[in-house]
């Protein structure tokens, strides 16, 4: 029970400071995790990998995989509607406020420095990734196919999965 | 009506792969094009509100399209569409994960993953860095984000200060929408 509470009040808290995306919630995510010990950070980059590979947002996507392993079919329903509350409510109150047009100063500004925040989520993000993605040469020869097949304008699912098929040969 | 809405963004859902950004010009087309809902302009206006607040782009969008059609009911409908299939596909998966995980080839294949979701993220970075980081403000607050971040500064505590030095910013009157 005492878990699930804590499910709804980290999803509350990511949901809400979740700007800029997917990859931009990591950082909050991880640290949720670390708090409660949710998964091993093996676990956590197999769930980037499967969330990336699946159809929807990741944010949802995310949600739905931890809270289904903290608390099975209940857990994966209130973390996935915790981590939509905020911004939803949000959505609905700015619309409403929202004239065609008319954008509020104030919103901008705080916006103005969000966006650029949103982008040192994503390097940090990038930084942890880095730690568990490079063991070996070998990761460093299918970080660099991954480069080329994205560089060479190829879908990131078919990136990725053809760099777990480079995964099943090499280890 | 109702009904359209939700089947419209649970189609919407169902197959796009990548995330909400990639889900925007999929909306688009089923909302200005086919269903004529909005029109160009009135969905350039809803993606900039969906910006502005957090979540995922396509859930804050869907959530606009429904309140604009349908009030409350319709942003419900809308969001419960967009959201329901990477749900059940994410429950599927997750429910039968654990029996696969342990397998030295599912193993093998998640470690060929990490190199190639670390090109991913780099490339979004540096895609997303190179459009926002554009003035000399936004450099010094994204700089002074990533070294408090290194740190081990908690990320909310990060975007609270970088919000109220976007909003106590001088000259920051005039800020424009992009």
């Amino acid at each position: 029970m005492s878990q699930l509470i804590n499910l709804v009040l980290a999803f509350l808290q990511i949901g809400a400071f979740s700007f800029g995306g997917g990859y931009a919630m990591i950082p909050l995510l991880r640290e949720q995790i670390q708090k409660f010990r949710w998964l091993t950070e093996g676990q956590f980059f197999e769930i980037i990998g499967i969330s990336e590979m699946t159809p929807g947002p990741v944010a949802v996507n995310f949600a739905t995989f931890i809270g289904y392993r903290v608390g099975g079919f209940w857990g994966s329903v209130l973390a996935t509607s915790s981590v939509l509350l905020v911004p939803v409510l949000l959505v609905l109150l700015l619309a409403r406020f929202y004239f065609a047009h008319e954008e509020l100063p104030q919103v901008q500004r705080i916006l103005s420095g969000l966006r650029p925040a949103t982008i040192a989520l994503i390097a940090s993000a990038v930084f942890f990734v880095a730690q568990g993605a490079f063991l070996d040469v070998k990761s460093f020869l299918i970080a660099a196919a991954a480069g080329l097949l994205l560089w060479r304008g190829i879908h990131p699912v078919l990136t990725l999965t053809l760099c777990a098929v480079l995964g099943v040969l090499f280890y | 009506m109702l009904a359209q809405l939700f089947f419209t963004f649970f189609q919407i859902g169902a197959f796009t792969f990548g995330g909400g950004y990639a889900m925007v010009p999929l909306i688009q087309r089923e909302v200005c094009e086919k269903k004529k809902w909005l029109t160009e302009e009135e969905f350039l206006n809803c993606l900039a509100l969906a910006q502005s607040a957090p979540g995922p782009l396509a859930v804050n969008t869907s959530a606009y399209v429904g309140y604009r059609l349908k009030r409350t009911l319709g942003a419900i409908c809308s969001v419960l569409g967009a959201v329901l299939p990477s749900f059940l596909i994410i429950l599927l998966i997750a429910s039968i994960f654990h029996r696969f995980a342990d397998l030295p080839m599912v193993q093998a294949a998640f470690l060929g993953m990490r190199p190639a979701i670390f090109m991913l993220m780099a490339y979004a970075a540096a895609t997303l860095g190179r459009k926002t980081l554009q003035d000399k403000f936004s450099l010094v607050v994204a700089g002074a984000a990533l070294l408090l971040l290194l740190l081990g500064v908690p990320t909310f505590i990060v975007l609270v200060l970088a919000g109220a030095a976007g909003y106590f910013r001088r000259g920051g009157r005039n800020v424009s929408a992009d």
